[in-house]
């Protein structure tokens, strides 16, 4: 049976996964985004906070995903809050770093200038600084988004649904058919969310050309 | 007539080095200081001790016969034009945006705003209708330079402190930029503190000169009296400009 038959038996049950799925991603980056970037300007104001943060999310970052979900399953339970709860602090280091890089980015001088002639923080920071780095956070973003559409196939294995139902099908069943079933609009999901968000950046961001 | 701007007993010591050592001037309305000396002579920590980018260890600063001490750090700057070397224009908003950005702080309306640009445009020598809409790196040096000096006067402040400001231009545009700005210090009513290690743009633009040596004042006078000072530092610069 070929992937595309498959769907044409099961398309309600394959919306529905890639309801759920996208679903996981949108709302671990949006959450991710929320307290990613207010961590960003912190450590970017704050130096000395800067080595424990950053450390602190690079160490989530190494946990195998799998070993992830499994550490949380006993502080939040099965589903999918707990998936949401292991994509967000896997999407938390690429926003909270290059909101960090994007802010110390900004040359110095533009920066003093803006307090020379009577700029407070919160002005500085609203018109010049996260303008100037929207760049680099919302390439940070862009990682963040491509990588938990990935980490969600494996939200699957603890009952939080998406695409991953059926790679797991597929590898339990040795099925190549519901293996690629899964992993072919999960691969192409993350193709469109790069694309779109590509596209949102060179639509917001500031360039000098 | 009392002084706009007075300086007393400056001083600033960064590490127990001391970089500025009693400085003491006091400027008027529509007139120019020029404060020349070569680098490291502590011009720029002064101007920066003067809107406290730096604060001061030593002595005070009044404006308008205020402490700029006790005031609010923002409340200070925006009475304090303050004019760098071209890369300070914020890159990514417009010419318009750019000089409006203290109106707009300010809470001004659009109009009053737009009306403001358009009014300092013209008065820096750029037609409103060419550049408003345009981007700082789509500008010559001398445009940018003149932007620069726009935004600084956005809200009408009483003191400009301008640091090299004409320091990255070719010598011709320089030299008009310099010609230019001298009529227009004349007619702003300001008083002007102006950076340069120039020393013809230094007797050119002020009505009197100060020269620093060491984060110390050791001359100040009108230019022919610098001209005329037999001092050696004086002398010495008087002969790097020959």
């Amino acid at each position: 049976m070929s992937v595309l038959e498959f769907y044409g038996r099961h398309t309600g049950e394959l919306l529905l996964l890639l309801r759920q799925h996208v679903g996981l991603v949108v709302i671990s980056s949006a959450v991710a985004l929320v307290l990613g970037l207010p961590l960003g300007i912190l450590v970017a104001r704050r130096p000395a906070w800067r080595k424990p943060v950053l450390g602190l999310t690079n160490v989530v970052q190494t946990v195998p995903s799998l070993a992830l979900l499994g550490l949380l399953i006993p502080v939040f339970g099965i589903g999918a809050w707990t998936a949401v709860t292991a994509l967000v602090l896997y999407a938390l280091l690429p926003v909270v770093r290059n909101t960090n890089a994007g802010i110390t980015g900004v040359d110095p001088a533009i920066r003093e200038a803006g307090r020379g002639m009577g700029m407070s923080d919160g002005e500085l920071l609203r018109l010049v600084e996260l303008p100037l780095a929207a760049g680099v956070i919302l390439a940070g973003v862009r990682v963040a988004v491509v990588v938990s559409v990935g980490v969600a196939t494996i939200a699957a294995a603890i009952g939080a649904g998406g695409l991953g139902v059926y790679i797991f099908r597929g590898v339990a069943t040795v099925d190549d058919t519901l293996i690629l079933a899964g992993a072919i609009p999960a691969a192409l999901l993350a193709l469109l969310a790069d694309g779109l968000l590509g596209l949102a950046e060179r639509r917001l961001v500031w360039r000098a050309r | 007539m009392n002084p706009v701007l007075d300086v007393r007993g400056l001083g600033y010591e960064l590490q127990r080095r001391t970089i500025v050592d009693g400085v003491s001037f006091a400027v008027g309305p529509g007139e120019t200081l020029v404060l020349l000396g070569r680098s490291g002579a502590g011009k720029s920590t002064i101007i920066k001790l003067i809107n406290r980018l730096l604060i001061p260890t030593a002595g005070a600063v009044q404006i308008d016969g205020q402490d700029a001490g006790t005031q609010d750090i923002v409340r200070l700057r925006r009475r304090i034009g303050y004019v760098i070397q071209e890369i300070g224009l914020f890159p990514h908003m417009t010419i318009t945006e750019n000089v409006g950005l203290l109106p707009r702080l300010e809470q001004w309306s659009k109009e009053r705003t737009a009306e403001r640009v358009r009014e300092l445009l013209r008065l820096v020598g750029l037609d409103p209708d060419t550049f408003d809409a345009r981007y700082p790196h789509q500008l010559s040096g001398g445009q940018r330079q003149r932007v620069g000096v726009a935004r600084a006067l956005g809200i009408d402040p009483p003191v400009l402190l301008l640091d090299e400001p004409f320091g990255a231009l070719d010598p011709v545009t320089r030299a008009e930029l310099q010609r230019e700005f001298r009529k227009l210090a004349a007619t702003l009513g300001k008083a002007v503190v102006f950076v340069t290690h120039d020393v013809r743009e230094g007797l050119l633009l002020g009505a009197r000169v100060g020269l620093l040596d060491g984060g110390r004042i050791v001359f100040l006078g009108t230019p022919s009296e610098f001209r005329a000072s037999a001092l050696p530092q004086v002398r010495q610069f008087m002969d790097s400009a020959a």
